[in-house]
């Protein structure tokens, strides 16, 4: 069947369910949410490790990070030492860590495991929108914001992707920006200008992003100093470009940042260790930057990747594509800890790969529910559970 | 009934003089419109010598024209390291770090050459269909220089590509999948007996053959163990196999059992009509529409897998098409960054001294040469146009035709990225072909007047030539000259094809 007819079968019965919920108040979007794609796929047991668990050292002769190494979170799981910029979070209780995220049946693909999450569909149900574009469809972000949604450093509209393929098929925009850098962003579109709407389907989408061009433009400004540096990496950048964003006169609801290069299939040690190293600092001056905002208390970081990789390496010092990870949580309103479940290393599945604890929508629902204070049944298409990593 | 039977007998008639029109339609020539058509999706742009001489021709004789000119030779010399041998993996491990460092650098300047030495060629070849179809299987055979370093390997690649590129499909897949770059990109040459890698058995199921869906994990986990020993041959950077690391046992991949090696996997997954038909829906999204029509599809696969996948076939059948001629398809194919720049500088037919920098004018719109963002590489339409690239797009064309009126704020801008007297350059070779695009931007010459003496000089018959469809902003009354070209380029309609 193809996608589009999936969707439309999909959609079909459930037509009321998609209008809006009583019973909620309006969303709460002068709370931030940053999300932050680990790309490639994270090797979440390198990230936190079971340190304890000499299953661990077993499955992982060459990549297993020696116990002394690790930075201790609890009697049995710790951080990779490239992690360190973290721990002063961690101490200050503003990180939660989310073990065994993951999703039944899990796609090992990418490309498909991305989609799965992006659009936080059921691993054999194909939706072309994504998650957050249902919450904005179902609650708008005020038009006075600059954007519903700023993604930092990429062309992938991830979990604001539009409900449309090129075919029309789907009705539910967003206005998200794609911007490397806000200045530069404000330079060019000097050249936009909006214009009405169209029938052909790639056309309409030229014009709306061009609309959207405009009145971001209008509301985006780039003259805050920060105090603290950035650091001098591509992450660092996308850090600065999205506190810049932060930092403007009219608002945005949600943010995306990336960190490309997780896809370690050979000698992973030396690139995960900088990876990681880049992803700490970045989220510590992310911190930094946002408590010179007074935004910290109200933003929500969340990392997340399509899959995390196999427990036991490959002939290449490297992992192979697996399933459940671990995910961090930052913010000043979050309550520190360490939430879901140890990798059961002693119960693989038939392709040697983790079972998950907590399904990547509960993470969502939480979201949705908890920060924002909207219904997640309908941007989610189901029940979740709420987690509860959120002060109240 | 009588006046029942007269109204069949009416309808029937009607039916056959209009059957009779569209066989009429069938046999005529092209005229104006769909050559513009067929030029502009297959060529990059149309201009107007070329639109007059295929006006003439049928469907059948203007696509036979654009095929049999695949077969020229290309025109632009390659650098001359693509002669050199590749740097064996052993010597790579025993050298200093200072060493490696240059090493690398060395690999970037001559990746950047590379990316110069093919948008040239995009720019100047006399059949530029070659180069659509070069890069039609450049993004789906992907490769990367992300992951395959040293240049010699994607070059070599390109070449493969050019030698398959309109040859038989079934030929092209398993010459790919013995391709040095492939090879190392989908990590096969770790792929061993006993601790399979399945990266290329995953990649050649879901993107170069069937598609997601369409096999199980199990399937894969079968058929990595059948691709195992495929190498390289650590000296020379050839296609090597070792029998020692291939598992020779028992697999089943797709319901069938055997001690398969890689190329019985690969006969097996050709056998799948499913491969037929991921291939022309590609095919379709490419030259046609965004959403391949399945009945379409089903009968140019057939046509493909009748004609032992000859990729020249289905394509032949594509391009003559009802559908490739419907006005309901025009003006809905969002043009890549290479359209956009390359047909640009066709199109209005632009004097440079510099083509080669253009390739990071590409780049920088998002379609960086020999680097697709992953091995499914760019995913194209709608997703090429966001806030970023459209303002991205928006500039080129605005510095384009502007060039005399900014030529020299941009030169001050190469001069001052410069490195000072006796220093080595600041940012090495990236920062280098900047300064290169800089310049070639500034240099840039449009003979307006004798582009638009060619292209018939009234508004309307430009904007015929230009736009696929009417543009968003109607060029008001009394515009004329440079003014109608600038304002049809910057019209939302001009980022279509």
């Amino acid at each position: 069947m193809e996608r589009r007819e999936f969707l439309k079968a999909a959609a079909a019965g459930s037509v009321l369910a998609w209008l809006p919920q009583p019973g909620w108040a309006a969303a709460n979007y002068q709370k931030l949410l940053i999300l932050v794609e680990l790309k490639g796929g994270n090797d979440g047991l390198n990230t936190v490790i079971p340190y304890a668990d000499a299953q661990y050292a077993a499955l992982r002769p060459r990549l297993a990070v020696a116990r002394d190494q690790v930075l201790q979170l609890d009697d049995g799981s710790g951080l990779n030492p490239a992690l360190a910029p973290l721990m002063p979070l961690w101490k200050a209780g503003e990180v939660a860590i989310v073990q065994g995220v993951g999703y039944p049946a899990p796609n090992l693909s990418h490309f498909r495991s991305i989609e799965i999450w992006d659009t936080a569909s059921k691993s054999n149900e194909f939706l072309l929108d994504g998650w957050l574009t249902r919450a904005f469809a179902q609650a708008p972000v005020p038009r006075s914001f600059a954007a519903d949604a700023v993604v930092v450093g990429s062309a992938e509209m991830g979990p604001f992707a539009n409900g449309t393929n090129g075919a029309g098929s789907g009705t539910r925009t967003t206005r998200t920006i794609a911007l490397t850098n806000t200045e530069q962003f404000l330079q060019q579109a000097k050249l936009a200008v909006a214009a009405g709407h169209a029938h052909n389907t790639a056309l309409s989408h030229i014009l709306r992003v061009e609309r959207d061009i405009v009145q971001a433009a209008a509301g985006l400004n780039t003259q805050h100093a920060f105090r603290i540096p950035f650091p001098p990496t591509a992450f660092g950048n996308a850090i600065r470009t999205a506190s810049q964003v932060v930092a403007s006169r009219a608002g945005v609801a949600a943010l995306k940042v990336s960190l490309n290069g997780f896809d370690t299939h050979s000698g992973q040690a030396g690139t995960h260790t900088r990876l990681l190293k880049e992803l700490a600092e970045g989220l510590a001056a992310l911190k930094g930057a946002l408590g010179e905002l007074g935004r910290w208390d109200d933003t929500l970081v969340a990392t997340y990747a399509e899959f995390g990789r196999r427990p036991r390496e490959n002939a290449s010092a490297g992992t192979d594509h697996g399933t459940a990870s671990a995910h961090f949580v930052l913010g000043g309103r979050i309550k520190g800890g360490l939430y879901g479940q140890r990798p059961a290393l002693d119960r693989l599945d038939g392709n040697g790969n983790l079972s998950f604890a907590v399904d990547f929508r509960d993470i969502y629902a939480t979201v949705l529910e908890r920060w924002w204070d909207i219904s997640a049944a309908t941007a989610l298409r189901g029940r979740f559970t709420s987690l509860d990593f959120i002060k109240t | 009934m009588l006046a029942d039977n007269t109204r069949r007998l009416f309808s029937a008639l009607m039916l056959m003089v209009v059957s009779g029109a569209a066989q009429v339609t069938l046999a005529a020539s092209l005229g104006f419109d769909d050559a513009r058509h067929l030029l502009t999706r297959t060529s990059y742009a149309a201009l107007p010598a070329d639109i007059e001489s295929f006006a003439g021709l049928t469907r059948e004789q203007a696509v036979e024209l654009l095929l049999s000119r695949v077969d020229k030779p290309r025109t632009t010399p390659p650098p001359a390291w693509v002669r050199e041998p590749v740097l064996p993996v052993l010597r790579l491990r025993e050298m200093s770090v200072e060493a490696r460092r240059d090493f690398q650098r060395t690999n970037v300047a001559r990746g950047l050459e590379m990316r110069g030495w093919w948008l040239q060629e995009m720019v100047t070849t006399p059949s530029p269909l070659t180069e659509k179809m070069v890069l039609f299987w450049h993004n789906h055979f992907v490769s990367s220089q992300q992951k395959v370093r040293q240049p010699q390997y994607l070059y070599r690649q390109n070449v493969l590509l050019r030698e398959h590129a309109l040859g038989s499909f079934g030929v092209f897949l398993h010459a790919i999948a013995r391709d040095p770059a492939m090879v190392i990109y989908l990590d096969n040459a770790s792929n061993r007996k006993g601790q399979p890698n399945e990266n290329f058995a995953r990649e050649v199921m879901e993107l170069f053959t069937l598609g997601e869906g369409h096999y199980t994990e199990r399937d894969i986990k079968e058929a990595a163990r059948a691709f195992t020993g495929w190498s390289i041959d650590g000296e020379t950077g050839e296609f090597l196999f070792r029998p020692f690391a291939h598992d020779d046992g028992e697999k089943t991949v797709l319901g069938r059992t055997g001690n398969f090696g890689g190329n019985a996997v690969l006969d097996i997954l050709l056998a799948q009509p499913q491969t037929a038909e991921f291939v022309v829906r590609k095919l379709w999204r490419e030259f046609v529409s965004p959403e391949p029509d399945a009945v379409e599809v089903r009968r140019i696969a057939e046509v493909f897998r009748d004609n032992r996948y000859d990729i020249r076939s289905a394509l032949r059948a594509l391009l003559i098409s009802d559908a490739f001629y419907a006005p309901q398809y025009r003006a809905t194919l969002v043009k890549s960054p290479v359209d956009l720049v390359v047909g640009a500088l066709r199109q209005f037919q632009f004097a440079t001294g510099d083509v080669q920098p253009f390739a990071l004018a590409v780049a920088q719109l998002g379609q960086n040469l020999f680097s697709p963002p992953n091995v499914k590489g760019w995913p194209g339409g709608d997703a090429w146009i966001n806030s970023t690239t459209l303002l991205a797009r928006k500039q080129f064309l605005d510095r384009l035709f502007r060039a005399e009126e900014l030529r020299p704020s941009m030169m001050m801008a190469a001069n001052a990225t410069q490195a000072a007297p006796g220093k080595a350059p600041q940012g090495g070779p990236l920062n280098a072909m900047r300064q290169r695009l800089l310049r070639a931007m500034a240099d840039v010459q449009f003979d307006s007047q004798r582009w638009l003496q060619q292209a018939g000089n009234e508004p309307a018959q430009v904007q015929r030539l230009v736009l696929a469809m009417a543009p968003q902003h109607p060029v008001p009354q009394g515009v004329s000259g440079m003014e109608v070209i600038r304002r049809l380029t910057q019209d939302p309609v001009y980022q279509l094809k």
